[in-house]
């Protein structure tokens, strides 16, 4: 293993030399985030290197506007709400569902499935799922969305803000102010959308995409890979998590996301409207669209005073720049939403690279 | 949240299946790979099985997950 590091080692010191400059890669999945740190590689990666923390928690990019609709029919006696555990301690204006959790009518649900049995079990009830995820999480949606219609439920409503991960890619780098030379992409969004999926961005901007799986050596791999890449001038979309994810990836799955959603623009935190970037049900699915039903405006919110993880989520800043990082803004009382979800830069952050500094 | 664990996949009805992550039994549905078969090894996200996967990738994945289990566990010991 030792020989597999020292070959990944001298591709990035060779890629670093020719550069005459660090290289900056954007690793887009939290998941990724959590496995560098835990695997100390950050503190072990040769000094040509530097890793940025992407847009890759869908719970770090839900606009605050979208938390606080939630959290304004979560208020309604004839609602519940089901949404997955990562959503709910996202602080919008009005608090968060935790806080709202002891009006019993938040339901934490492990599948979009549940959402579905939920407003089987509850008829007097108006069931909305909470539909966040990237393209990983949207094919169970859409699963559900499609067995919704065809059993004639009624009360069930999807509020969907299923993101799509290519985009916010290529919206970053149209941003003239990013450092991004190459993206380290998602294992498991790209077992549904492919290697591919990525090849836009590699036309268009000339940067490396290379898909790795969430073990240390293949990330160390995957960023040699990117080097060599940068080095011979010939990026490419390419995977090396090639047990599981293919160049074409779950056609099953995207067909279902085609048949059951349109791609329009939507809004990110801290990124902005991004085109086409957004996942909402399409006009025969209407009847289950909690956005139709509820009549919700959905007006895009300003992002909270002092909070910083716009610029943390486009790989601007580090974690600790932000004024309010591990003073007002922690684990426990997380201020952005980077702070909340487990996968999120500024937790992963507080999390492994705050010990390192204590000592 | 884009995190998928491997599962065998224990009895199977349709699309409906009870998969085995690491001795726990969970309720899953096999819509998206309608290839997979009793025995296989998939991998699952938020209740559905996403893809089919071999037994080695498997092993790496549950070695990886257990490392983490250990990890927060002397996490803990350290922190607290």
């Amino acid at each position: 293993m030792l020989d597999r590091i020292n070959i990944a080692y001298s591709q990035i010191d060779k890629a670093h030399k020719l550069l005459g400059r660090r290289i900056n890669v954007m690793e887009v999945c939290g998941t990724h985030t959590v496995s560098v740190f835990r695997a100390g590689l950050r503190e072990a990666f040769p000094k040509g290197l530097k890793l940025l923390s992407g847009p890759g928690c869908p719970v770090c990019v839900t606009d605050q506007g979208y938390i606080d609709v939630v959290l304004s029919l979560a208020e309604r006696d004839d609602c519940l709400i089901a949404t997955y555990g990562d959503m709910i301690r996202v602080p919008g204006r009005k608090g968060s569902l935790e806080r709202k959790a002891d009006r019993g009518n938040i339901k934490i649900i492990l599948s979009a499935q549940d959402a579905l049995n939920l407003a089987k079990q509850n008829p007097g009830k108006k069931v909305l799922f909470v539909a966040v995820g990237f393209e990983t999480t949207a094919p169970a949606t859409a699963i559900v969305v499609n067995e919704a219609m065809q059993q004639g439920i009624k009360n069930l409503f999807i509020f969907s803000n299923h993101k799509l991960v290519v985009p916010a890619m290529q919206a970053l780098l149209l941003d003239k102010n990013n450092k991004i030379d190459a993206f380290l992409c998602p294992g498991h969004v790209s077992v549904i959308i492919g290697s591919d999926a990525y090849k836009p961005v590699v036309e268009q901007f000339k940067k490396p995409c290379v898909v790795a799986g969430f073990e240390p050596m293949q990330i160390i791999e995957a960023l040699a890979e990117i080097c060599r890449q940068i080095v011979d001038g010939k990026p490419q979309a390419c995977s090396l998590y090639s047990a599981v994810v293919t160049g074409a990836g779950n056609k099953t799955a995207q067909k279902i996301i085609e048949e059951t959603f349109d791609a329009v623009d939507g809004y990110w935190r801290g990124l902005g409207q991004i085109n086409k970037s957004t996942l909402k049900l399409k006009e025969k699915f209407s009847s289950l669209d909690a956005e139709k039903h509820f009549k919700v405006e959905f007006i895009p919110q300003e992002d909270i005073t002092g909070c910083r993880c716009g610029q943390v989520l486009c790989g601007l800043i580090d974690p600790p720049e932000c004024g309010l990082f591990a003073k007002s803004c922690t684990p426990d009382t997380p201020v952005g939403p980077c702070m909340v979800s487990s996968e999120g830069a500024c937790a992963a952050w507080f999390k492994y690279a705050r010990r390192k500094r204590q000592k | 949240m884009c995190l998928a664990v491997p599962a065998r996949i224990i009895e199977l009805t349709g699309d409906d299946a009870v998969a085995d992550a690491i001795g726990n039994h969970i309720q899953i549905k096999t819509t998206l790979v309608p290839q997979a078969k009793l025995g296989d090894i998939v991998l699952i996200h938020a209740g559905f099985a996403i893809a089919v996967v071999d037994e080695e990738e498997a092993q790496k994945t549950w070695q990886l997950l257990a490392d983490l289990d250990n990890f927060s566990k002397t996490d803990k010991r350290v922190s607290g």
